[in-house]
């Protein structure tokens, strides 16, 4: 079977060990991408990442403008946990860095009294009736999260989770989507949620 | 909600579990990736895989079995024992580890725990701490429990975090090994001190000790090792129990 080939955003910030064996066993072949010009061609992209959101200002606006002109050309695209945050206006964690902007809102810290960095397994409560992420996902399913700032739940916030306060936990709209927890991390229910991706990445081609 | 994490450790010598676990249908239950799988199928909530020996043949050996874990297994995992270096840290990590475990290299060069965080992030950073009850108070052990580091442990503890640390793993000297429960004393100590998540370690041997560990002691996590080997469905029976005793339980996967 031809797999869809998914470009892997390799901007340093950790590793990618893990997303991309979690893409190869939701049915992808998984290209690592260190620089745009890697993006050609791709059917969809992810962005990863890990740690500090300072880490986004190596996506230069070389890397933003080959994103942003796949996304408008229906290349789907998945942001995940530092990814996410990303696609939202900026984070509190590095205020001088621009996200993409694709969801309203910016990251702030999760600071409340309880435990963070938020490590664990949290539930996700849906907030629409229809994502193509979360399709087969059953309601109050559990994820992986492991994150210190969250995204508001704004418009495209399909999924909350709490930490304290609610946050986004997935984000959708056409073909951008966004989780803050960590799917290749999040047994059964990520492999579905990383498929589901994959599933739209081979009809987008 | 967050849920309160249950971890299986698996120690693992020269690529192969040391303790035998006695799970109908498994292939070969010597092979720490076919048990970490299994694992994940009853629900466990994170695995860790300790090298007991740290040997330079056993490390070769890890590289392979953290990779073969790594093509199967879908939660997360930690691997410790004997990293001294970034460039050992890294050899695991690139392999498929998601989390290291740092105990004497981060007493002996407490900078590591600061380099490992900067280049993979504080959530793949744990230090690990062997306290054992000195007085009124907790002292920190090295190098297997053999070595007084003359550290009190709740400031380790806090010193770690600041390091970059992730999380702590707490190990209680005193009853590894023993079944009497965890020490929650240890546990609450360290836990309302630092703002990171604190995994208890030693002394599981009934359910009631982990109920305690998540109340008293104000854990995170829990971690085991021969408990969860009791039975077929030891894991799925303990988060049953725990979630009736109003502990925060995933329990589906």
């Amino acid at each position: 079977m031809n797999l869809p080939v998914i470009a892997v955003v390799d901007y340093g910030a950790g590793n990618l060990t893990s997303v991309v064996k979690g893409l190869e066993a939701a049915g992808a072949t998984a290209r690592i991408a260190t620089g745009p010009d890697a993006l050609a061609g791709a059917a969809a992209i992810v962005v990863p990442g890990v740690g500090h959101f300072d880490a986004t200002r190596a996506l230069d606006d070389a890397w933003r403008t080959a994103i942003i002109d796949a996304t408008r050309h229906g290349v789907p695209l998945l942001g995940i946990c530092l990814g996410l945050h990303w696609l939202f206006e900026g984070s509190d964690e590095a205020p001088d860095v621009p996200g993409l902007g694709l969801f309203t809102g910016r990251c702030a810290h999760l600071g409340n009294g309880l435990k963070v960095p938020h490590v664990g397994w949290n539930n996700l409560e849906r907030l629409t009736e229809r994502s193509v992420l979360l399709e087969q996902i059953e309601p109050g399913a559990y994820a992986y999260f492991t994150h210190s700032y969250a995204a508001p739940v704004t418009a495209g916030v399909v999924a909350a989770s709490a930490h304290g306060g609610r946050f986004a936990a997935v984000a959708e709209r056409r073909n951008v989507f966004g989780v803050q927890f960590h799917p290749e991390k999040s047994g059964r229910t990520g492999l579905q949620i990383l498929q589901n991706f994959v599933a739209v990445a081979r009809e987008a081609r | 909600m967050l849920t309160r994490r249950l971890i299986a450790c698996l120690d693992v010598r020269e690529g192969r579990v040391v303790k035998g676990v006695n799970f109908a249908g498994l292939r070969d239950a010597g092979d720490p990736a076919d048990l970490a799988v299994r694992y994940d199928e009853e629900g466990i909530d994170e695995l860790v895989l300790l090298d007991v020996t740290a040997t330079l043949e056993s490390r070769r050996a890890l590289v392979d079995t953290i990779r073969a874990a790594a093509r199967r297994l879908f939660i997360p995992f930690t691997v410790g024992g004997g990293i001294q270096s970034l460039d050992d840290a890294g050899a695991v990590i690139d392999a498929g580890a998601d989390k290291v475990s740092l105990n004497t290299a981060a007493l002996e060069q407490p900078e590591l725990v600061g380099h490992l965080a900067r280049r993979y992030g504080s959530q793949a950073v744990i230090v690990a701490i062997d306290a054992k009850r000195d007085g009124g108070g907790w002292t920190v052990r090295s190098r297997s429990g053999t070595t007084d580091e003359r550290r009190e442990a709740v400031a380790w503890a806090r010193e770690a975090c600041e390091r970059g640390a992730g999380e702590i793993l707490l190990t209680s000297i005193d009853r590894d090994g023993t079944k009497l429960g965890f020490d929650c004393e240890l546990t609450a100590a360290v836990s309302t001190a630092v703002p990171i998540p604190v995994i208890a370690s030693g002394g599981a041997g009934l359910p009631e000790h982990f109920e305690a560990v998540f109340s008293e002691g104000h854990a995170d996590a829990a971690l085991a090792a021969s408990i969860f080997h009791f039975s077929e469905h030891a894991v799925r029976d303990l988060k049953t129990y725990l979630a009736s005793k109003g502990v925060p339980m995933r329990l589906v996967w």
